[in-house]
């Protein structure tokens, strides 16, 4: 597969992201602004960022002026999960694109662009996640635009609705292939299970969403790849679609 | 708004630098292959782990009401069933949503 359709593939997959970035940085603009921030310093922050949790986060220590260092702590640990994102997605990118390349696909690993790419079938191009940003990013940018400046303009009952794409979105990337592949399907359950206990055990419920995530994530793919390692067939090159 | 102490210029570049060293690290400093299978096993199992992670029980809390979330939340598991697109499943939970909270505002 050429750049180009690379490129398109990205662009086809970084609509759905778009739309549901939209609504959550619609969120984002509107409470910004209602924080004291303008709707360009919003929008830098989306743009810079890219990352819904962690500009929240970050807005809350904005607002209530804390050291710098904590912000840093708090991106580290709300974000981290993205360390696990990268480090799956350094293996899936094609080796013999410049290695330059890495450091722009970096800059996209969110848990949306992250679930399309590992969605699609052998390798993928770094132009396949330059496809999805291309759409992806506007969207989360230009929603914080719009939320910042016109919040009270769209009905919270649209809002409301398209809070839920982004969930959509991530079952449609972890059903399917869970429906074929046991061990996957136990994975998705398995990991469900865990979140849910971590939101409602009173002791855990005090751990961060980040690092329920981290935790999970970790536990249960040791758990899986210990129990039910994956059988490699093809090496480079080879598509492995079924 | 004594938000003056800092500057809002420092916090955000803060942010961005760490945010991106987060995900820049570990994608361009693994420079080889991996081998180990338990290795490659367990990066094959993070992208279902971590979106199911993110996915429940957050998505109950999504939207405005408990229940119109429970509702999209089922009809995305369905389309999703049916291996309907990534958009496609995202509209049916956004639309079942919207029906379900419409219908609230008229009971």
């Amino acid at each position: 597969m050429n750049k180009k359709q690379s490129f398109k593939q990205g662009v086809q997959d970084g609509i759905p992201i778009a739309l549901g970035y939209f609504a959550v940085s619609f969120t984002f603009g509107m409470m910004s602004v209602s924080d004291g921030l303008t709707a360009g310093q919003a929008a830098l922050i989306s743009l810079t960022n890219l990352t819904s949790a962690g500009q929240f986060a970050g807005l809350d220590i904005i607002v209530m002026s804390g050291s710098y260092v904590e912000m840093m702590l708090t991106q580290l640990v709300i974000n981290l999960r993205y360390c696990l994102m990268s480090f799956s997605l350094s293996q899936k990118l094609v080796r013999n694109e410049p290695w330059g390349h890495r450091y722009l696909v970096a800059y996209g690993v969110t848990d949306e662009i992250f679930g399309v790419s590992a969605a699609r079938g052998g390798k993928i191009s770094a132009f396949y996640s330059y496809g999805a940003m291309s759409v992806a990013v506007p969207g989360w940018v230009l929603g914080t635009l719009v939320g910042a400046v016109c919040g009270n303009i769209l009905p919270a009952l649209l809002v409301s609705a398209l809070s839920i794409a982004i969930y959509g979105m991530f079952l449609a990337v972890i059903i399917p292939p869970a429906k074929k592949d046991k061990a996957v399907m136990c994975v998705v359950i398995a990991s469900m299970v865990i979140s849910s206990v971590f939101s409602i055990v009173p002791l855990l419920k005090s751990v961060s969403s980040g690092f329920v995530i981290i935790i999970t994530t970790v536990l249960v793919s040791s758990a899986a790849a210990y129990l039910a390692p994956v059988k490699e067939d093809g090496e480079e090159g080879a598509a492995d679609e079924a | 708004m004594q938000r003056m102490k800092h500057n809002i210029y420092i916090y955000i570049l803060v942010m961005a630098v760490t945010t991106y060293l987060i995900r820049m690290i570990p994608l361009v400093f693994t420079k080889k292959e991996i081998t180990n299978p338990f290795i490659r096993s367990f990066l094959y199992y993070v992208p279902y782990a971590c979106l199911a992670a993110m996915t429940f029980p957050a998505i109950i809390d999504s939207t405005s009401s408990r229940i119109s979330a429970v509702v999209g939340f089922a009809v995305a598991l369905i389309a999703a069933y049916r291996e309907k697109s990534l958009l496609t499943v995202a509209l049916f939970a956004c639309g079942a949503v919207f029906i379900v909270e419409r219908l609230f505002v008229f009971l």
